[in-house]
């Protein structure tokens, strides 16, 4: 018997289910899509087949057992018809009621959100509806940010890219409120993936919250796609806070493409789901880009949480600067990998990458790993990752004052945390996710 | 009239070794007492396990504070109850802002007082005031507890905060060092307003130049874990002028000396 067509068969059949909703979709949406939408999905598939659902032995999941991925099985959510604004009481984060877009299972709800009409030829919307409305220009953009060829779950978010969320500022307009997009996840065993796209272009400047949310406490697995374009001179700040339930899966990633003296800051505040898996790959491709990536990831119990990031350095004159806290308790597992990759030619880039760790129960685990790969001879890089508990002295210092210990305990705990979140520009954003934060730490054993 | 504090026969030590070898002294309210010493005699351990430093472990005897048993209380009970310790080396906290942290603390001590917590105005109000006695710098509260404050930032940060929570012992452990004159001046006059008839101090020092200005009751001289000698403040002008070692001579006689005194 010939082993390799038999692992073939083996793999296909893993894929049998997507495989069979990806035919049902093109079926259904026959003659609907434009060819290069078609042409774009049946590229995602393929090499979904090709790459086939990460595994354990693959790099890139080393520390991440990706099983609960394939076993979750695969269910694309229909859309909803049963919706109402109950649903979103409590979750909208104070300080984003500018401009709300919401998502459910990844499907756009006109009904849920509230955005003003922007002059200036802002668009904000769905993607589905952009795809009708504006195919040749969003040809230029879908696609083309996220290296799906590499990244299966990328590929399979392209391959059922359907609906999700479009930004586009025109050139030199700068949006004063954020955009905010509520991402709900309602169906039990649904595979949500959204996708959203957004464009800066010269000289814009935008801010893009991405809140993703469970409704109850069914298990879904979302795999989102968010591309970022920004133009020359444009300046986008993405936020992206996970707070699913703990039975669920997340992997997303957000990959941005920048173009010369550009800025991209990037936030990334994991507190929820089993498994969360975020790739931020930001992409320095001409001279002059600076980019920030910021992140906050809390677990604990048998949470895993797992960020990849890469600051792809491929033109002079760039700087990106890396700061991920990590506050881990029970026995969640943290997995944080930080790639700096300075191309040939990229002199004079300026990259630093701080990870640190706090691990507040003794099973409790994380594993830190710089990247650095380096092809140019006149850059600075460094890089340096910490792994501690609570520091004593300040702990004894602050019960020497009449602070109980536990609330001592949270005190630096968030001290902490801030040190992430300080980093967000904008004040009711930065204040609501401490409230949040607050709240997740009193309500969660991850300070006893 | 019952003592504030209360240290009978009490032996301590840090990890295995032992540091406090049958330590005795009595506090009333209203008293200024020193303790002087040599290096390694065991001052700043008799601080540590009177606030209640993790790692700083009584192996015997007995320490009453206010009719109660000191050494069976959490070190955030003892501060509630007014006990106050003014660190030798305060410790810097980042990310912890200073006011956010001392109306915590000051909350926390009202709270045990039967006192409702003091509003924001209100506290900002008290603030200002104690800071205005240690002439610091307010922009110093705004920023995260004791980070990058000097050295004599520290030091009065220390006293400020014994300033607002208005301690009913309160324990100055080697306060003056890293002081120059002026700030040393400083930190003593805010240290004497805040002496009443109702509160203590304990002055831990190695030199005799703080009680300069905090000019204390009595002075007692700390040697390999026990009290060697006690006496009013002429004692440290003895010991400035002398040195500890004729004590020490005095103390390691064997027999006869030991039970003269």
């Amino acid at each position: 018997m010939n082993t390799t067509t038999s692992h073939a068969k083996e793999e296909t059949q893993a894929l049998g289910p997507q495989m069979a909703a990806f035919e049902a979709m093109e079926k259904a949406t026959n003659g609907a899509a434009p060819s290069w939408l078609r042409c774009l999905r049946t590229s995602g598939i393929a090499y979904f087949a090709d790459l086939g659902l990460p595994t354990a032995t693959m790099e890139d999941w080393r520390q991440t057992n990706p099983e609960p991925l394939a076993s979750f099985g695969f269910s694309s959510p229909s859309r909803p018809s049963n919706w109402s604004h109950g649903m979103i009481d409590g979750w909208t984060l104070p300080g984003m009621d500018a401009s709300r877009l919401v998502l459910v299972d990844g499907w756009f709800m006109p009904e849920l959100g509230r955005w003003p009409r922007h002059a200036g030829g802002v668009q904000i919307g769905s993607l589905e509806e952009t795809i009708r409305s504006r195919p040749q220009w969003i040809e230029r953009f879908l696609g083309r940010a996220a290296r799906y060829e590499t990244n299966a779950l990328a590929a399979m978010n392209t391959a059922f890219l359907r609906d999700g969320v479009v930004v586009h500022v025109p050139a030199g307009v700068r949006l004063s409120a954020p955009v905010y997009i509520l991402h709900l996840a309602t169906t039990k065993g649904a595979v949500i993936q959204p996708r959203v796209l957004v464009v800066a272009d010269a000289n814009a400047q935008v801010e893009v919250v991405e809140d993703f949310v469970s409704l109850g406490s069914q298990p879904s697995w979302t795999n989102s796609v968010t591309e970022i374009f920004a133009a020359e001179g444009a300046t986008v700040e993405h936020v992206k806070i996970q707070r699913e339930n703990r039975h669920s899966l997340h992997t997303a990633l957000v990959e941005a493409r920048q173009r010369a003296q550009s800025r991209i800051v990037s936030h990334s505040i994991s507190l929820g789901a089993r498994l969360a898996r975020n790739d931020i790959n930001l992409r320095l491709e001409a001279p002059g880009c600076d980019s920030v990536l910021n992140g906050l990831y809390v677990a604990e119990g048998d949470q895993l949480v797992d960020h990849h990031t890469i600051a792809d350095h491929a033109s002079p004159h760039c700087a990106s600067h890396e700061f991920y806290h990590g506050i881990l308790t029970g026995r969640a597992k943290g997995v944080f990998n930080g790639r700096i990759y300075v191309r040939q030619g990229a002199q004079k880039t300026d990259a630093k990458q701080t990870n640190r760790n706090l691990l507040l129960s003794t099973e409790a685990t994380v594993h830190t790993k710089p990247q650095l790969e380096i092809f140019a001879d006149d850059v600075k890089c460094t890089h340096g990752a910490t792994v501690g508990q609570l520091d004593d002295q300040a702990l004894f210092y602050l019960r020497a004052r009449g602070i109980g210990e536990t609330a001592a305990r949270r005190m630096l705990i968030q001290a902490f945390a801030a040190d992430v979140l300080n980093r967000i520009s904008r004040e009711p954003l930065r204040n609501g996710l401490e409230s949040l934060l607050n709240t997740f730490l009193e309500n969660h054993p991850v300070v006893t | 009239m019952k003592p504030i504090l209360e240290i009978n026969n009490l032996h301590a030590r840090v990890e295995e070794k032992i540091i406090l070898k049958g330590l005795n002294l009595t506090i009333h309210a209203g008293e200024v007492h020193a303790i002087m010493g040599p290096n390694g005699s065991g001052k700043s351990t008799l601080a540590s396990v009177l606030a209640g430093r993790p790692g700083y472990e009584a192996t015997a005897g007995t320490v009453v504070y206010e009719g109660e048993d000191l050494l069976e209380m959490k070190p955030e009970d003892r501060a509630r109850k007014g006990l106050f310790l003014a660190f030798q080396y305060p410790v810097e906290i980042p990310g912890v802002n200073g006011t956010y942290f001392l109306k915590a603390a000051l909350n926390e001590v009202r709270k045990f007082k039967g006192l409702p917590e003091l509003d924001a105005l209100e506290f900002l109000e008290l603030v200002k005031s104690r800071m205005k006695v240690l002439e610091l710098d307010p922009g110093l509260l705004n920023r995260p507890v004791n980070e990058g404050f000097s050295g004599g930032e520290k030091k009065r940060n220390e006293i400020f905060q014994m300033a607002v929570l208005e301690p009913r012992l309160a324990v100055l452990d080697e306060t003056d060092s890293g002081l120059d004159i002026d700030a040393l001046r400083t930190v003593a006059e805010g240290v004497n307003k805040l002496r009443s008839k109702d509160n203590a101090q304990l002055v831990i020092t190695h030199y005799q130049r703080l009680l300069e200005y905090i000019v204390p009751d009595y002075v007692h001289v700390l040697y390999d874990g026990r009290i060697i000698r006690s006496g009013g403040k002429e004692l440290a002008y003895e010991l400035e002028k002398r040195g500890y070692d004729w004590l020490i001579a005095d103390a390691e006689k064997p027999g006869p000396v030991m039970a003269q005194r």
